[in-house]
Protein backbone atom coordinates (compact mmCIF):
# COMPACT_ATOMS: atom_id res chain seq x y z
CA UNK A 1 0.00 0.00 0.00
CA UNK A 2 2.65 2.48 -1.06
CA UNK A 3 0.29 4.29 -3.54
CA UNK A 4 -0.43 8.01 -3.60
CA UNK A 5 -4.10 7.86 -2.09
CA UNK A 6 -2.57 5.90 0.69
CA UNK A 7 0.25 8.87 1.34
CA UNK A 8 -2.02 11.80 0.88
CA UNK A 9 -4.32 10.02 3.57
CA UNK A 10 -2.06 8.29 6.04
CA UNK A 11 0.70 10.88 5.45
CA UNK A 12 4.19 10.32 4.42
CA UNK A 13 6.05 9.45 7.67
CA UNK A 14 4.12 7.02 10.48
CA UNK A 15 3.75 9.84 12.90
CA UNK A 16 2.75 12.32 10.09
CA UNK A 17 -0.60 14.20 11.81
CA UNK A 18 -3.50 12.65 9.32
CA UNK A 19 -6.01 14.94 7.79
CA UNK A 20 -9.41 16.04 9.86
CA UNK A 21 -12.51 14.66 8.67
CA UNK A 22 -15.80 16.59 8.73
CA UNK A 23 -17.45 16.23 11.61
CA UNK A 24 -14.33 15.40 13.71
CA UNK A 25 -12.50 16.62 16.43
CA UNK A 26 -9.32 15.37 16.08
CA UNK A 27 -6.59 14.14 13.75
CA UNK A 28 -7.01 10.72 15.61
CA UNK A 29 -6.90 6.78 13.73
CA UNK A 30 -9.09 5.87 16.88
CA UNK A 31 -11.83 8.33 16.23
CA UNK A 32 -11.81 7.57 12.39
CA UNK A 33 -12.52 3.86 13.58
CA UNK A 34 -15.33 4.99 15.78
CA UNK A 35 -17.40 7.20 13.57
CA UNK A 36 -16.99 5.18 10.70
CA UNK A 37 -19.35 2.59 12.36
CA UNK A 38 -16.28 -0.22 13.11
CA UNK A 39 -16.22 -2.13 16.06
CA UNK A 40 -12.78 -0.98 17.90
CA UNK A 41 -10.56 -2.60 20.03
CA UNK A 42 -8.48 -0.68 22.16
CA UNK A 43 -6.04 -1.84 24.97
CA UNK A 44 -3.73 -0.92 28.00
CA UNK A 45 0.23 -0.50 27.34
CA UNK A 46 2.07 -1.16 30.77
CA UNK A 47 4.20 1.89 31.17
CA UNK A 48 8.16 0.71 31.85
CA UNK A 49 10.15 1.11 35.03
CA UNK A 50 12.54 2.36 32.72
CA UNK A 51 13.88 5.42 30.46
CA UNK A 52 14.36 3.36 27.55
CA UNK A 53 11.99 4.42 24.47
CA UNK A 54 12.79 0.94 22.78
CA UNK A 55 11.12 -0.78 25.45
CA UNK A 56 8.01 1.38 25.08
CA UNK A 57 7.91 0.26 21.35
CA UNK A 58 8.73 -3.40 21.75
CA UNK A 59 5.34 -3.56 24.07
CA UNK A 60 3.44 -1.49 21.79
CA UNK A 61 4.74 -4.19 19.30
CA UNK A 62 2.82 -7.15 20.83
CA UNK A 63 -0.42 -5.35 19.40
CA UNK A 64 0.38 -4.61 16.08
CA UNK A 65 -2.87 -5.07 13.74
CA UNK A 66 -5.03 -6.36 17.04
CA UNK A 67 -5.73 -3.58 18.35
CA UNK A 68 -7.52 0.37 17.15
CA UNK A 69 -6.12 2.62 20.24
CA UNK A 70 -3.67 1.74 23.04
CA UNK A 71 -3.97 2.95 26.34
CA UNK A 72 -1.06 4.54 28.30
CA UNK A 73 -1.53 4.42 31.84
CA UNK A 74 -1.21 7.46 34.34
CA UNK A 75 0.14 5.91 37.15
CA UNK A 76 -1.91 2.76 37.43
CA UNK A 77 -2.92 2.03 41.23
CA UNK A 78 -0.67 4.76 41.78
CA UNK A 79 2.01 3.44 41.41
CA UNK A 80 5.38 5.45 39.64
CA UNK A 81 6.15 4.14 36.13
CA UNK A 82 7.35 6.03 32.91
CA UNK A 83 4.60 9.22 32.62
CA UNK A 84 1.79 8.61 30.37
CA UNK A 85 2.72 11.75 27.95
CA UNK A 86 6.11 10.38 27.41
CA UNK A 87 4.82 7.06 26.58
CA UNK A 88 2.28 8.64 23.86
CA UNK A 89 5.21 10.49 22.85
CA UNK A 90 6.98 7.66 21.94
CA UNK A 91 4.16 5.61 20.55
CA UNK A 92 2.72 8.94 18.13
CA UNK A 93 6.51 8.97 16.28
CA UNK A 94 5.62 5.35 14.79
CA UNK A 95 1.90 6.47 13.85
CA UNK A 96 0.08 4.62 16.71
CA UNK A 97 -2.85 5.69 18.05
CA UNK A 98 -2.67 6.59 22.05
CA UNK A 99 -5.20 7.42 24.20
CA UNK A 100 -3.22 9.23 26.72
CA UNK A 101 -4.25 9.15 30.22
CA UNK A 102 -5.17 11.69 32.53
CA UNK A 103 -5.82 11.50 36.35
CA UNK A 104 -6.55 14.16 38.53
CA UNK A 105 -4.41 12.61 41.53
CA UNK A 106 -0.74 13.98 40.85
CA UNK A 107 -0.82 17.55 38.99
CA UNK A 108 -3.16 20.58 39.55
CA UNK A 109 -4.79 22.58 37.19
CA UNK A 110 -2.18 24.38 35.88
CA UNK A 111 0.26 21.71 35.15
CA UNK A 112 -2.44 19.63 33.63
CA UNK A 113 -3.67 21.96 30.96
CA UNK A 114 -0.20 22.80 30.07
CA UNK A 115 0.35 18.81 29.58
CA UNK A 116 -3.06 18.46 26.94
CA UNK A 117 -1.27 21.01 25.09
CA UNK A 118 1.78 19.90 25.02
CA UNK A 119 -0.02 16.32 24.20
CA UNK A 120 -1.78 17.36 21.35
CA UNK A 121 1.71 18.78 20.15
CA UNK A 122 3.31 15.52 20.13
CA UNK A 123 0.80 14.24 17.88
CA UNK A 124 -1.84 12.53 20.56
CA UNK A 125 -5.64 12.49 19.66
CA UNK A 126 -7.28 10.82 22.16
CA UNK A 127 -7.43 11.48 26.18
CA UNK A 128 -9.26 9.76 28.85
CA UNK A 129 -9.92 11.61 31.71
CA UNK A 130 -9.58 10.02 35.44
CA UNK A 131 -10.21 11.13 39.05
CA UNK A 132 -7.34 8.10 39.43
CA UNK A 133 -6.35 5.92 42.54
CA UNK A 134 -5.78 7.14 45.65
CA UNK A 135 -2.16 7.90 46.71
CA UNK A 136 -2.48 5.45 49.74
CA UNK A 137 -3.26 2.61 47.67
CA UNK A 138 0.38 2.79 45.73
CA UNK A 139 4.05 2.55 46.15
CA UNK A 140 4.23 6.38 47.73
CA UNK A 141 1.81 6.35 49.94
CA UNK A 142 3.69 9.48 51.36
CA UNK A 143 3.09 11.84 48.49
CA UNK A 144 1.00 14.66 48.40
CA UNK A 145 -2.60 13.65 46.79
CA UNK A 146 -3.62 16.89 44.32
CA UNK A 147 -7.14 16.15 43.04
CA UNK A 148 -7.78 20.04 42.21
CA UNK A 149 -10.45 18.55 39.32
CA UNK A 150 -11.97 15.18 39.44
CA UNK A 151 -12.66 13.55 36.37
CA UNK A 152 -15.73 15.74 35.60
CA UNK A 153 -14.18 19.18 35.93
CA UNK A 154 -11.46 17.75 33.74
CA UNK A 155 -13.56 16.66 30.90
CA UNK A 156 -14.81 20.32 31.00
CA UNK A 157 -11.73 21.64 31.22
CA UNK A 158 -10.39 19.55 27.93
CA UNK A 159 -13.59 20.68 26.28
CA UNK A 160 -12.82 24.47 27.45
CA UNK A 161 -9.61 24.25 25.88
CA UNK A 162 -10.41 22.49 22.69
CA UNK A 163 -14.26 24.02 22.10
CA UNK A 164 -13.19 27.60 23.52
CA UNK A 165 -10.02 27.73 22.84
CA UNK A 166 -9.04 29.41 25.86
CA UNK A 167 -7.74 28.41 29.58
CA UNK A 168 -9.88 28.15 32.62
CA UNK A 169 -8.52 31.27 33.33
CA UNK A 170 -9.86 32.72 30.24
CA UNK A 171 -6.50 33.47 28.07
CA UNK A 172 -6.90 32.78 24.63
CA UNK A 173 -4.88 29.92 23.26
CA UNK A 174 -2.99 30.23 19.39
CA UNK A 175 -4.23 27.23 18.52
CA UNK A 176 -6.36 24.76 20.18
CA UNK A 177 -5.49 20.94 21.09
CA UNK A 178 -7.58 18.41 19.05
CA UNK A 179 -8.30 15.87 21.20
CA UNK A 180 -11.11 13.51 20.93
CA UNK A 181 -12.36 13.26 24.74
CA UNK A 182 -13.51 10.24 26.78
CA UNK A 183 -14.08 9.17 30.34
CA UNK A 184 -14.49 5.79 32.23
CA UNK A 185 -17.35 4.31 33.52
CA UNK A 186 -17.82 1.25 36.34
CA UNK A 187 -21.44 -0.48 35.58
CA UNK A 188 -20.18 -2.94 37.89
CA UNK A 189 -20.04 -0.65 41.59
CA UNK A 190 -22.27 0.43 44.07
CA UNK A 191 -24.43 3.20 43.72
CA UNK A 192 -25.94 0.51 40.94
CA UNK A 193 -29.00 2.97 40.01
CA UNK A 194 -26.68 6.16 39.80
CA UNK A 195 -23.90 4.43 37.57
CA UNK A 196 -25.69 5.51 34.63
CA UNK A 197 -26.51 9.11 35.78
CA UNK A 198 -23.23 9.33 36.68
CA UNK A 199 -22.14 8.21 32.98
CA UNK A 200 -24.66 11.05 31.55
CA UNK A 201 -22.70 13.76 33.59
CA UNK A 202 -19.54 12.70 31.80
CA UNK A 203 -21.19 13.16 28.51
CA UNK A 204 -22.72 16.57 29.52
CA UNK A 205 -19.61 17.33 30.68
CA UNK A 206 -18.09 16.66 26.97
CA UNK A 207 -17.07 12.35 27.02
CA UNK A 208 -16.88 11.54 23.17
CA UNK A 209 -16.25 7.88 24.13
CA UNK A 210 -16.37 5.90 27.08
CA UNK A 211 -14.22 2.63 28.37
CA UNK A 212 -15.16 0.72 31.30
CA UNK A 213 -13.62 -1.14 34.07
CA UNK A 214 -13.65 -5.08 33.93
CA UNK A 215 -16.99 -6.67 32.69
CA UNK A 216 -17.64 -9.70 34.17
CA UNK A 217 -20.91 -9.97 34.47
CA UNK A 218 -22.68 -9.73 30.78
CA UNK A 219 -26.48 -8.80 32.87
CA UNK A 220 -25.25 -6.01 34.93
CA UNK A 221 -24.02 -4.88 31.32
CA UNK A 222 -27.12 -5.93 29.45
CA UNK A 223 -29.30 -3.90 32.07
CA UNK A 224 -26.46 -1.12 32.33
CA UNK A 225 -26.88 -0.45 28.88
CA UNK A 226 -30.25 -0.65 28.40
CA UNK A 227 -30.55 2.06 30.85
CA UNK A 228 -28.16 3.90 28.86
CA UNK A 229 -30.05 3.62 25.36
CA UNK A 230 -33.31 4.83 27.31
CA UNK A 231 -31.70 8.08 28.04
CA UNK A 232 -30.39 8.12 24.60
CA UNK A 233 -26.24 8.43 25.83
CA UNK A 234 -25.20 6.01 23.29
CA UNK A 235 -26.31 7.96 20.61
CA UNK A 236 -23.41 10.95 21.53
CA UNK A 237 -20.95 8.58 23.08
CA UNK A 238 -19.23 5.63 22.09
CA UNK A 239 -18.99 2.85 24.33
CA UNK A 240 -15.92 0.37 24.68
CA UNK A 241 -17.07 -2.11 27.76
CA UNK A 242 -13.10 -3.46 29.15
CA UNK A 243 -12.84 -7.19 29.44
CA UNK A 244 -10.04 -8.59 31.69
CA UNK A 245 -7.88 -11.69 31.12
CA UNK A 246 -7.94 -14.09 34.39
CA UNK A 247 -4.99 -16.16 35.13
CA UNK A 248 -6.37 -17.81 37.62
CA UNK A 249 -8.91 -18.05 40.44
CA UNK A 250 -6.55 -16.79 42.65
CA UNK A 251 -5.79 -13.85 40.31
CA UNK A 252 -9.53 -12.98 39.95
CA UNK A 253 -9.99 -13.29 43.60
CA UNK A 254 -6.75 -11.00 44.42
CA UNK A 255 -8.50 -8.16 41.87
CA UNK A 256 -11.77 -9.08 43.95
CA UNK A 257 -10.04 -8.19 47.20
CA UNK A 258 -7.58 -5.20 45.98
CA UNK A 259 -9.05 -3.38 43.00
CA UNK A 260 -12.01 -1.57 44.86
CA UNK A 261 -14.83 -1.43 41.87
CA UNK A 262 -14.13 -4.71 40.37
CA UNK A 263 -17.01 -7.21 40.28
CA UNK A 264 -16.45 -10.81 39.64
CA UNK A 265 -19.36 -12.88 40.12
CA UNK A 266 -18.68 -16.03 41.91
CA UNK A 267 -19.51 -18.53 38.90
CA UNK A 268 -16.69 -16.80 37.32
CA UNK A 269 -14.42 -17.44 40.01
CA UNK A 270 -15.53 -21.38 40.25
CA UNK A 271 -15.02 -21.93 36.10
CA UNK A 272 -11.05 -21.26 36.46
CA UNK A 273 -10.94 -23.37 39.83
CA UNK A 274 -12.42 -26.32 38.10
CA UNK A 275 -10.31 -25.61 34.66
CA UNK A 276 -7.72 -27.90 34.16
CA UNK A 277 -5.82 -24.96 32.61
CA UNK A 278 -7.05 -22.05 34.40
CA UNK A 279 -4.40 -19.61 31.87
CA UNK A 280 -6.67 -20.98 28.91
CA UNK A 281 -9.96 -20.75 30.72
CA UNK A 282 -9.25 -17.13 31.40
CA UNK A 283 -8.25 -16.10 28.04
CA UNK A 284 -11.51 -18.47 26.53
CA UNK A 285 -13.86 -16.58 29.48
CA UNK A 286 -12.33 -13.18 27.92
CA UNK A 287 -13.06 -14.02 23.86
CA UNK A 288 -17.27 -15.22 25.09
CA UNK A 289 -17.47 -11.98 26.81
CA UNK A 290 -16.27 -9.94 24.08
CA UNK A 291 -17.91 -11.69 22.33
CA UNK A 292 -21.69 -11.65 24.45
CA UNK A 293 -20.53 -7.64 24.72
CA UNK A 294 -20.26 -7.04 20.91
CA UNK A 295 -23.99 -8.36 20.52
CA UNK A 296 -25.34 -5.86 22.93
CA UNK A 297 -26.77 -2.25 21.37
CA UNK A 298 -25.36 0.49 21.88
CA UNK A 299 -21.70 -1.10 22.54
CA UNK A 300 -18.90 0.28 20.04
CA UNK A 301 -16.02 -1.71 20.82
CA UNK A 302 -14.00 -3.72 23.90
CA UNK A 303 -11.54 -1.99 25.98
CA UNK A 304 -9.12 -4.97 26.55
CA UNK A 305 -7.13 -5.32 29.51
CA UNK A 306 -4.44 -7.83 29.54
CA UNK A 307 -2.24 -6.62 32.22
CA UNK A 308 0.81 -9.17 32.44
CA UNK A 309 -0.63 -11.32 29.44
CA UNK A 310 -0.17 -8.87 26.65
CA UNK A 311 1.25 -11.16 24.55
CA UNK A 312 -1.92 -12.78 24.09
CA UNK A 313 -4.07 -9.83 23.03
CA UNK A 314 -3.72 -10.49 19.48
CA UNK A 315 -4.83 -13.89 19.61
CA UNK A 316 -7.91 -13.20 22.03
CA UNK A 317 -8.99 -10.73 19.58
CA UNK A 318 -8.78 -12.59 16.45
CA UNK A 319 -11.04 -15.77 18.13
CA UNK A 320 -13.29 -13.37 19.35
CA UNK A 321 -13.83 -12.54 15.67
CA UNK A 322 -15.16 -8.66 16.85
CA UNK A 323 -12.84 -7.13 14.39
CA UNK A 324 -15.38 -8.81 11.83
CA UNK A 325 -12.17 -9.79 9.56
CA UNK A 326 -10.77 -5.99 10.05
CA UNK A 327 -7.20 -5.17 10.83
CA UNK A 328 -6.23 -2.37 12.61
CA UNK A 329 -3.48 0.23 11.52
CA UNK A 330 -0.35 -1.01 12.42
CA UNK A 331 3.44 0.78 12.29
CA UNK A 332 4.67 -2.00 9.81
CA UNK A 333 2.00 -1.42 6.61
CA UNK A 334 3.73 1.88 6.27
CA UNK A 335 6.93 1.26 7.79
CA UNK A 336 9.07 1.66 4.30
CA UNK A 337 7.37 4.82 3.48
CA UNK A 338 10.41 6.23 5.13
CA UNK A 339 11.64 8.14 2.15
CA UNK A 340 9.54 10.74 0.04
CA UNK A 341 7.57 8.55 -3.13
CA UNK A 342 8.89 8.94 -5.98
CA UNK A 343 5.61 10.24 -8.10
CA UNK B 1 -18.17 13.11 63.71
CA UNK B 2 -19.61 10.28 61.29
CA UNK B 3 -22.29 8.64 63.14
CA UNK B 4 -23.93 12.20 62.96
CA UNK B 5 -23.05 12.87 59.01
CA UNK B 6 -25.04 9.30 58.39
CA UNK B 7 -28.15 10.50 60.52
CA UNK B 8 -28.32 13.84 58.32
CA UNK B 9 -28.13 12.27 55.22
CA UNK B 10 -30.52 9.66 56.24
CA UNK B 11 -32.89 12.97 57.06
CA UNK B 12 -32.13 14.64 54.09
CA UNK B 13 -35.10 15.87 53.35
CA UNK B 14 -35.88 17.64 56.24
CA UNK B 15 -32.59 18.89 56.57
CA UNK B 16 -33.88 19.87 52.74
CA UNK B 17 -36.85 21.88 54.64
CA UNK B 18 -34.52 23.55 56.99
CA UNK B 19 -32.10 24.98 54.39
CA UNK B 20 -34.87 25.92 52.14
CA UNK B 21 -36.92 27.85 55.07
CA UNK B 22 -33.87 29.47 56.94
CA UNK B 23 -31.27 29.50 54.22
CA UNK B 24 -32.76 32.77 52.44
CA UNK B 25 -33.28 33.94 56.18
CA UNK B 26 -29.60 33.83 57.45
CA UNK B 27 -28.70 35.21 53.72
CA UNK B 28 -30.82 38.11 54.39
CA UNK B 29 -29.63 38.51 58.05
CA UNK B 30 -26.31 38.40 57.37
CA UNK B 31 -26.36 41.08 54.25
CA UNK B 32 -27.57 43.69 57.12
CA UNK B 33 -24.76 42.53 59.31
CA UNK B 34 -22.31 42.87 55.94
CA UNK B 35 -23.62 46.49 55.44
CA UNK B 36 -23.22 47.49 59.43
CA UNK B 37 -20.02 45.71 60.23
CA UNK B 38 -18.10 45.27 56.95
CA UNK B 39 -15.95 42.33 57.40
CA UNK B 40 -15.34 42.92 61.07
CA UNK B 41 -17.78 40.13 62.15
CA UNK B 42 -16.29 37.44 59.27
CA UNK B 43 -14.26 35.74 61.95
CA UNK B 44 -17.38 35.21 64.45
CA UNK B 45 -19.74 34.06 62.04
CA UNK B 46 -17.50 31.91 59.82
CA UNK B 47 -17.19 30.05 63.50
CA UNK B 48 -20.58 29.64 63.87
CA UNK B 49 -20.96 28.21 60.14
CA UNK B 50 -17.57 25.58 60.88
CA UNK B 51 -19.16 24.38 64.13
CA UNK B 52 -23.22 24.36 63.47
CA UNK B 53 -22.20 22.47 59.91
CA UNK B 54 -19.38 20.40 61.06
CA UNK B 55 -21.50 19.12 63.85
CA UNK B 56 -23.72 17.58 61.31
CA UNK B 57 -22.00 17.41 57.82
CA UNK B 58 -18.33 16.82 59.18
CA UNK B 59 -18.04 19.78 57.23
CA UNK B 60 -14.80 21.28 55.74
CA UNK B 61 -15.26 24.20 55.16
CA UNK B 62 -14.21 24.67 51.61
CA UNK B 63 -16.16 27.89 51.14
CA UNK B 64 -18.42 26.70 48.32
CA UNK B 65 -20.98 24.37 50.17
CA UNK B 66 -22.79 22.17 47.72
CA UNK B 67 -24.83 20.11 50.40
CA UNK B 68 -28.04 20.99 49.00
CA UNK B 69 -26.94 19.53 45.60
CA UNK B 70 -25.12 16.57 47.16
CA UNK B 71 -27.54 14.80 48.92
CA UNK B 72 -27.09 16.31 52.47
CA UNK B 73 -23.72 14.70 52.33
CA UNK B 74 -20.02 16.78 51.87
CA UNK B 75 -18.47 15.77 49.42
CA UNK B 76 -15.31 17.52 51.15
CA UNK B 77 -14.95 14.13 52.93
CA UNK B 78 -14.45 12.07 50.37
CA UNK B 79 -10.95 11.57 50.25
CA UNK B 80 -9.86 12.65 46.79
CA UNK B 81 -12.68 15.43 47.35
CA UNK B 82 -14.72 14.33 44.58
CA UNK B 83 -17.71 17.22 43.32
CA UNK B 84 -18.95 15.01 40.79
CA UNK B 85 -19.08 11.22 42.23
CA UNK B 86 -18.89 8.57 42.76
CA UNK B 87 -16.04 7.42 41.37
CA UNK B 88 -15.34 3.56 40.17
CA UNK B 89 -13.51 2.25 43.40
CA UNK B 90 -16.91 2.14 45.48
CA UNK B 91 -16.41 -1.15 47.67
CA UNK B 92 -19.40 -3.83 46.91
CA UNK B 93 -20.99 -2.93 50.10
CA UNK B 94 -20.80 0.71 49.35
CA UNK B 95 -17.72 1.27 51.33
CA UNK B 96 -15.37 4.13 50.59
CA UNK B 97 -12.39 2.39 48.64
CA UNK B 98 -9.63 4.60 50.31
CA UNK B 99 -11.14 3.77 53.71
CA UNK B 100 -12.86 0.91 54.11
CA UNK B 101 -14.61 2.10 57.45
CA UNK B 102 -16.49 5.17 55.63
CA UNK B 103 -19.28 4.48 53.59
CA UNK B 104 -18.67 6.40 50.29
CA UNK B 105 -19.59 9.92 50.64
CA UNK B 106 -21.37 9.69 47.13
CA UNK B 107 -23.01 6.12 48.13
CA UNK B 108 -24.29 8.35 50.71
CA UNK B 109 -25.05 11.58 48.28
CA UNK B 110 -26.97 9.60 46.07
CA UNK B 111 -28.99 7.73 48.49
CA UNK B 112 -29.88 11.38 50.46
CA UNK B 113 -30.50 13.00 46.50
CA UNK B 114 -33.20 10.27 46.09
CA UNK B 115 -35.15 11.43 48.95
CA UNK B 116 -35.35 14.99 48.25
CA UNK B 117 -37.38 17.23 46.53
CA UNK B 118 -34.96 18.81 44.40
CA UNK B 119 -32.44 15.63 44.56
CA UNK B 120 -31.85 15.96 40.64
CA UNK B 121 -29.49 18.86 41.30
CA UNK B 122 -26.74 16.18 42.25
CA UNK B 123 -27.15 15.30 38.51
CA UNK B 124 -25.81 18.84 37.67
CA UNK B 125 -22.00 18.95 36.72
CA UNK B 126 -20.15 20.97 39.61
CA UNK B 127 -17.34 22.73 38.34
CA UNK B 128 -13.93 22.42 40.21
CA UNK B 129 -13.62 24.10 43.49
CA UNK B 130 -11.62 27.73 43.95
CA UNK B 131 -9.13 27.14 46.43
CA UNK B 132 -8.62 30.67 47.54
CA UNK B 133 -12.07 30.09 49.10
CA UNK B 134 -11.15 27.33 51.57
CA UNK B 135 -11.92 27.75 55.03
CA UNK B 136 -14.36 31.24 53.95
CA UNK B 137 -18.01 31.05 55.29
CA UNK B 138 -20.03 29.88 52.59
CA UNK B 139 -22.71 32.35 54.37
CA UNK B 140 -20.93 35.65 53.97
CA UNK B 141 -20.00 34.22 50.52
CA UNK B 142 -23.90 33.70 49.11
CA UNK B 143 -24.72 37.30 51.03
CA UNK B 144 -22.19 39.20 49.41
CA UNK B 145 -22.32 37.81 45.81
CA UNK B 146 -25.97 39.36 45.29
Amino acid sequence: MTDRATIDAEGLNPGDPLAMLPGHVSHGRFERVLRAGHFAVSTEIAPPDSADPEEVLRRASLFDGYVDAINATDGSGANCHMSSLAVCAVLTREGYSPIIQVSCRDRNRIAIQGDLLGASALGVCSVLCLSGDDVSVGDHPEAKPVFDFDSVSLLQTVRTLRDESRFLSGRQLDLPPRLFLGASINPFAPPHTARVAQFAKKVSAGAQFVQSQYCFDIDMARDFMARARDLGLTQDCYVLMGVGVLASAKTAKWLKGAIPGVHIPDHVIRRLEQAEKPKAEGRKIAVELMQQLAEIDGISGIHLMAYKQEEWVGEIVTQSGVLQGRKPWAPTHLSHITQPAKA
Amino acid sequence: MYRVRLWSVRRSRQMEWLYNTFNPLVVKLLRGVVKVFGTRLDKPITAVEAAAKGFFFDCKMCGDCALSKTGMSCPMNCPKTIRNGPCGGVRENGMCEVKPEMRCVWVAAWDGASRMEHGDAIKDVNFALDHRLKGKSSWLKLARDD
